[in-house]
C-alpha cells in the first residue's frame, strides 16, 4: 500500500514539519552558541507566540496582523526575560542556567493560564490559505506550503545577517572573544540582548504559524522544546548550518518513522508484535538517532568551531 | 446556687448533647480529586462547575448535614495524584474521595481509598482494571467503563455499512482500550491503524496521508482534550472531509466551542457515541443543563454530568444513613440499589458497581443560539454491560 | 573547625526532624505526615546519588529519575508475577539500575558539557517511552504492585511505621556511603577530575572508569529509590522516569546546596514541603514557585546549606 506519491507526500511533511523545527532551533542555537546559556524557557517564548498571534487575530480578524503582532510582542518578552533574569547567568554554570530557565517555564505556563484560562485558542485560517495546492500530483495544505516557503526564507535571511552584516559579525566575534569585542569599544551587552531578542521572535513566529494546524495551549513549548534541544545537539551547538540539517533531518525522519515503520516492521515481524513495536520505536526513533550521533560524533554533525 | 444549677445542667446538656446527637456526623467531607492545572485544567473546572451546581441543588445539605467538598489538583500525574489522595484521606479526613479524570491516576490513589475504608466514586476514568480484576465493594463509578463508548461505536458503524475504516488513536492505555473496544463490535476491515505518540504530538499529517492513500469508508478517532482541535483541523485541512469521521470522548462540550471559535465547520454532523448528551430527555438532566447554563453561561459536558451525578449519589447514601457517616453497610446498600436522581435517568449497577446503562449515537449541531453542542440521533445499547464485569469476582446480591 | 556550625545543624535538625516526624504524626492523629516524611526520604535517596555525580562528578545528567524508574518497575513488575520475596526484588533492583547505568553510562560519557545534558536526557525519553509502550506492564496506567516485598518476617514493609523507619536506616546509610566514598581516594580522584580532567589524565589517572564506576554506583542507589517508591505508593508508573522527574531531582540538589553531601536530603525536604505549602495556598502556586527557583540561582548559590554556611566559609 505503499505508493511513491505517498511517500513524497510524506516528505514533504517531514520537510514542513524540519521547516519549523528550524525556526526554534536556530534562535535556541545562536542563545547557546554564542551566550553559553542553556535556555529551557525557549518553548515559552513559542508558546507566547502562539497565544500573542491567536488573541490579536480575534481582535482583528485578520491571521496576518496577529501573524505579524507576535514578532515585536515576543521580542519585546524576549528582551525584558533577558535583561531581567539571564543577563545575570551568562558567567554561571550550564545547571544554574538550567534551573532558573524551569523557573521561567513554570512561571510562564501559569501566567498563561491565568490571563487566558486553562481552555487553550484556536485560531482560523484566512480563506486564501485554506485550500490546497497540487504539488506533483499531490493535493497539499496551502497553508502547509506557506509554513515551508516562510521558513525557508527566515533561513535565507539569517544566514544573510550572520555572514553579511555588520551585527552578524559582531555575533561572531562576540562569541569568540567577548572581552576583545568589548575592548574595541563595542557595546557586546547591547548585542547579546539583541540576539535573545532575535531568538525570541523566531520562537514567536514558529509559534504564531503553528496556531492554525495545531491549538494553542499551555505546555505547547515543553513538547517541542525537547525536540528542538536534539536538533541542535545533533547539528552542533552554535551552528546555524547545523541546527537547518538537523531540523530537516529529525523533522523527515520523525515522519517517515511515524508514516512507515509500522508496516516495515510487518515485513519481519508477525503482526501482533509489529503492531506494538511500530509506535514504540517510531516514538524513540529520534532519540536513538540522537544518541547515535553523538556517540560517534561527541561535538555534534557541525561543531561550531569549524562551521 | 441558683447559679450552680445553672452550670450544672449546662454543663449536663454539654456532656449529653454529643451523645445524644452522636449518630448524625458535623459535615460530610468530600474530597475531589481532578485535573485544575494546565491544559487539562478546562476538564477539571468544568466538573468542580458541576459539583457546584449538584450543592446548589442539595441546599448545600445532605440529610440536613452540612457538606464540604475540597478540591485538589492532580496535575495529570499519578504520583501528585496519589499523594493529594493521601492528603485528603489522612489529614484531611474526609468521607468519600471522589472525582478522578484519568486511568492512570486513580489506579495510583485507588489503595489509599481502599485501605483507609473510605468509598471511591469515581466520575470519569473508566479503566477495564478496576472495572475487572480491581473491583472492590466501596469503589463505585458514575461515568462508564472505557471500551463501552467505542463498542457502541462499533455496532454504528456496522448498522452504517462501513466495510473499511482507518483509526488513528494515541499511543497509550486508554488509547488502545478504545481501538480494542471497537474492534470488538465492528465487523468490517480496519483499512489502517495509527497509534500516535502522546502526549506530545499535535502534528498528524503523517497519519492523514496514510488515511487518505487507504481510500477508507471512515475514519474513527480518539483525543481527548486539545488534541482533538488540533486533529479535526487538520482533517479538515488535508481535504479529507468527504471521509465520515466517527468518534468517541473527543468532541464534547469543552471541545465544541473551541472549534466553533476556529470555524471547523467539517466537525458539524459527524457522529461520536457516549451515556448522555446536554440534549438529554430526563427531568434531571434538563434541570442540570438548565442551571449550568444559566450559572456559567456554556454547556456541561459528559465530565460534567458524571460530577454532578457523583455527588448525588453520595447524597443518596448519606440520606440512607440518616447523616451517620459510621453505616457504611447501609450507604453502600443504598448506593449499590442507584436510587438518586441520575442525569441518565435510572439505571443499575453491575456486579462491579459499574453502571448498567444505555448507549447513544450523537450527532453534531448547532442549536436554536447558534452554538455547535451534540444532539441524541438513536439508542444504540440499551442497559449495556461492560465486558470486564465478568472479571470481576463480587457477586451481585441487590 | 567547629562540627556545630550552621550548617551541620540544620543536617542534623533534619535528621531528627525526620526520626520524630511519627511521632508527631501519631499525636496529632494525621498520618499524612508519616507519607509525607517517607516520601521526602525516599526521594532524598534519588537526590543524594544525583548529587554523587553530579556535585562531585560535574556529571550533570538530565535522566537521573530513570534509575528510579527502573528500580521501581522490576519490583512492580517482579509483583505482577507473583515474585514477592523482598530478597529477591530489591538485589535485582539494584543489579537492573547498575546494568542500565552502566550502558548509560558508557554511552554518554563519551561527551561533555551540554552534550552530557542531552544525551542522558535522550537515553531517559527512550526509557520513558519504552515504559508507555509496555502494554503488558499496564503502558502509561503503569501496574498496580498488589503485595509489599516480603521479607520472611523480618522487616514488615507493609506496616506504615515500620518501613518510615526502614527507608530512615537506608537513608542514613547512604549517607554515610556517600560520605565515605567522597573522602576516599575514588572521591578525591572523582572531584579532582571535575575541576581538570586533562590534568588527571595526564598524571595517569583512567579518568573515564572512575567516572563510570561513579555514574554507576549513582544509578544503583537511585534504583534503591525506586525499589522503595514502589513499596511506598503501591503503584509504578512511565511517568516516575519522566523528564521532568529528572528535573524535580536536579532542583532538589541545588536547592539543598550540590557538592555539600547532606544538601540534597536538605533540598528534598525543602522542595517537598514548598509544594505542599504552595499548592495549599493557591491553584497557581507554579507563578510563585516559578520566580522562586530563580531567586535561588541569583541569589543563594550554594542552596540552602551553602546559604548558611556562607559566614563560616563553607567547603562549597
Amino acid at each position: 500500500m505503499v505508493t511513491w506519491t505517498l511517500v513524497f507526500e510524506q516528505l514533504l511533511n517531514g520537510v514542513q514539519f524540519g521547516v519549523l523545527l528550524f525556526l526554534l532551533a536556530a534562535g535556541l542555537t545562536l542563545i547557546f552558541g554564542i551566550m553559553d546559556l542553556m535556555n529551557l524557557a525557549h518553548g515559552s517564548l513559542y508558546m507566547l507566540g502562539a497565544y500573542i498571534a491567536a488573541t490579536v487575530t480575534h481582535w482583528t480578524d485578520s491571521f496576518l496582523i496577529g501573524l505579524v503582532a507576535a514578532l515585536p510582542a515576543t521580542l519585546v518578552i524576549g528582551i525584558v526575560v533577558e535583561v531581567l533574569v539571564l543577563r545575570a547567568l551568562y558567567r554561571r554554570g550550564h545547571l544554574d542556567q538550567v534551573l532558573a530557565t524551569f523557573g521561567l517555564i513554570l512561571f510562564f505556563n501559569e501566567s498563561v493560564r491565568l490571563i487566558w484560562g486553562p481552555a487553550g485558542i484556536q485560531v482560523p485560517l484566512p480563506d486564501f490559505l485554506n485550500g490546497s495546492v497540487d504539488l506533483f500530483g499531490v493535493p497539499y495544505p496551502m497553508y502547509r506550503v506557506t509554513v515551508i516557503v516562510a521558513g525557508l526564507a527566515v533561513a535565507g535571511f539569517l544566514y544573510w545577517l550572520v555572514v553579511k552584516t555588520r551585527l552578524g559579525m559582531l555575533i561572531r566575534a562576540g562569541a569568540s572573544n567577548r572581552e576583545m569585542v568589548a575592548a574595541l569599544g563595542i557595546d557586546i551587552k547591547l548585542v547579546f540582548t539583541l540576539v535573545f531578542g532575535l531568538g525570541a521572535a523566531l520562537a514567536g513566529l514558529a509559534g504564531a504559524l503553528v496556531g492554525p494546524i495545531r491549538s494553542v495551549g499551555i505546555g505547547m513549548g515543553e513538547n517541542v522544546l525537547i525536540l528542538t534541544l536534539v536538533v541542535i545537539v545533533i547539528g552542533g551547538i552554535g551552528s546555524i548550518r547545523g541546527a537547518f540539517v538537523g531540523a530537516l533531518l529529525i523533522g523527515v525522519i520523525e515522519i517517515l518513522g511515524r508514516a512507515f515503520l509500522s508496516t516495515l516492521f510487518e515485513l519481519v515481524l508477525p503482526s501482533n508484535a509489529a503492531e506494538t513495536a511500530g509506535p514504540a520505536v517510531a516514538s524513540m526513533l529520534i532519540y536513538i538517532l540522537m544518541a547515535g550521533v553523538l556517540f560517534f560524533r561527541p561535538q555534534g554533525l557541525f561543531p561550531a568551531r569549524t562551521g | 446556687m441558683r447559679k450552680a444549677a445553672i452550670c450544672m445542667v449546662s454543663a449536663l446538656a454539654l456532656l449529653a448533647a454529643p451523645q445524644a446527637f452522636a449518630a448524625k456526623a458535623e459535615k460530610v467531607k468530600i474530597g475531589f480529586v481532578t485535573t485544575l492545572s494546565g491544559g487539562p485544567g478546562v476538564i477539571g473546572k468544568d466538573m468542580r462547575q458541576s459539583v457546584e451546581i449538584a450543592l446548589d441543588h442539595l441546599g448545600g445539605k445532605m440529610a440536613g448535614v452540612p457538606v464540604e467538598v475540597i478540591f485538589e489538583d492532580d496535575q495529570v500525574k499519578p504520583e501528585v495524584g496519589k499523594q493529594k489522595t493521601e492528603k485528603l484521606v489522612h489529614k484531611d479526613k474526609v468521607d468519600f474521595v471522589s472525582g478522578f479524570i484519568w486511568s492512570h491516576v486513580v489506579l495510583a490513589a485507588r489503595k489509599t481509598v481502599v485501605d483507609a475504608g473510605k468509598f471511591l466514586i469515581i466520575s470519569n476514568a473508566g479503566t477495564s482494571q478496576i472495572a475487572g480484576r480491581l473491583c472492590h465493594e466501596n469503589i463505585f463509578s458514575t461515568a462508564w467503563q472505557n471500551d463501552q463508548v467505542p463498542m457502541a461505536m462499533g455496532e454504528v458503524l456496522n448498522k452504517r455499512g462501513v466495510k473499511s475504516l482507518y483509526v488513528v488513536a494515541p499511543n497509550y492505555a486508554a488509547g488502545r482500550d478504545m481501538v480494542n473496544g471497537l474492534s470488538r463490535t465492528f465487523k468490517g476491515k480496519i483499512a489502517g491503524k495509527d497509534m500516535t505518540k502522546w502526549p506530545d504530538q499535535t502534528d498528524f499529517s503523517a497519519e492523514l496521508a496514510k488515511a487518505r492513500a487507504a481510500k477508507p469508508d471512515g475514519v474513527f478517532i480518539f483525543y481527548p482534550g486539545a488534541h482533538t482541535n488540533a486533529f479535526i483541523r487538520q482533517y479538515s485541512q488535508a481535504g479529507m472531509t468527504r471521509t465520515p469521521l466517527y468518534s468517541v470522548f473527543s468532541i464534547d462540550s469543552l471541545s465544541l466551542p473551541r472549534l466553533q471559535e476556529a470555524n471547523t465547520t467539517a466537525v458539524l454532523g459527524t457522529y461520536n457515541t457516549q451515556f448522555w448528551s446536554p440534549d438529554m430527555d430526563t427531568e434531571t438532566s434538563r434541570k442540570f443543563v438548565a442551571d449550568y447554563k444559566k450559572k456559567f453561561k456554556s454547556y456541561p459536558s459528559h465530565y460534567g454530568a458524571q460530577s454532578y451525578d457523583s455527588i448525588m449519589l453520595i447524597a443518596s447514601a448519606v440520606e440512607a444513613a440518616g447523616g451517620d457517616l459510621s453505616k457504611m453497610d447501609a450507604m453502600r446498600d443504598r448506593m449499590r440499589k442507584a436510587d438518586f436522581p441520575s442525569v441518565r435517568g435510572k439505571f443499575t449497577y453491575g456486579n462491579n458497581q459499574f453502571p448498567i446503562q444505555d448507549f447513544f449515537l450523537r450527532e453534531v449541531v448547532k442549536d436554536a443560539d447558534g452554538n455547535w453542542t451534540t444532539k441524541i440521533v438513536q439508542k444504540i445499547y440499551e442497559k449495556h454491560q461492560d465486558p470486564f464485569a465478568e472479571k470481576c469476582k463480587m457477586k451481585k446480591t441487590w | 573547625m567547629a562540627l556545630l556550625n550552621a550548617r551541620n545543624l540544620v543536617v542534623l535538625a533534619t535528621f531528627a526532624l525526620l526520626a520524630l516526624a511519627p511521632a508527631y504524626a501519631a499525636w496529632v492523629e494525621t498520618p499524612f505526615y508519616l507519607d509525607l516524611g517517607r516520601r521526602m526520604m525516599i526521594l532524598a535517596i534519588g537526590a543524594l546519588s544525583l548529587n554523587l555525580i553530579m556535585g562531585f562528578g560535574g556529571m550533570i545528567s538530565f535522566g537521573h529519575a530513570v534509575y528510579i524508574g527502573i528500580g521501581a518497575y522490576t519490583v512492580g513488575i517482579c509483583a505482577f508475577h507473583e515474585v514477592t520475596s523482598g530478597f529477591v526484588q530489591w538485589p535485582l533492583a539494584l543489579a537492573i539500575s547498575a546494568a542500565v547505568a552502566l550502558v548509560f553510562g558508557v554511552i554518554s560519557l563519551r561527551t561533555r558539557g551540554v552534550y552530557f545534558i542531552m544525551i542522558t536526557l535522550a537515553l531517559a525519553q527512550m526509557t520513558f517511552y519504552l515504559g508507555i509502550s509496555l502494554d503488558q506492564y499496564g503502558g502509561d496506567d503503569g501496574l498496580t504492585v498488589y503485595a509489599p516485598s516480603d521479607f520472611a518476617g523480618l522487616i514488615d514493609v507493609d506496616d506504615d511505621l515500620s518501613f518510615y523507619y526502614v527507608v530512615f536506616v537506608l537513608l542514613a546509610l547512604c549517607l554515610w556511603f556517600s560520605q565515605r566514598l567522597i573522602r576516599s581516594r575514588f572521591g578525591m580522584v572523582l572531584q579532582g577530575a571535575r575541576q581538570n580532567e586533562g590534568r588527571m589524565e595526564a598524571i595517569g589517572v583512567p579518568v573515564f572508569r572512575y567516572k563510570l564506576t561513579a555514574f554507576v554506583i549513582a544509578g544503583t542507589m537511585a534504583g534503591l529509590a525506586g525499589a522503595l517508591l514502589a513499596n511506598h505508593t503501591d503503584f509504578v508508573n512511565p511517568e516516575m522516569a519522566h523528564w521532568t522527574r529528572s528535573g524535580d531531582l536536579i532542583i532538589m540538589v541545588l536547592l539543598g546546596g550540590m557538592g555539600s553531601i547532606a544538601g540534597p536530603i536538605v533540598g528534598a525536604a525543602a522542595f517537598l514541603l514548598l509544594e505542599e505549602l504552595l499548592s495549599g495556598v493557591t491553584e497557581y502556586w507554579q507563578v510563585i514557585f516559578g520566580p522562586f527557583l530563580i531567586l535561588v540561582v541569583l541569589y543563594a548559590r550554594g542552596g540552602i546549606l551553602g546559604f548558611l554556611s556562607r559566614k563560616d566559609g563553607g567547603d562549597g
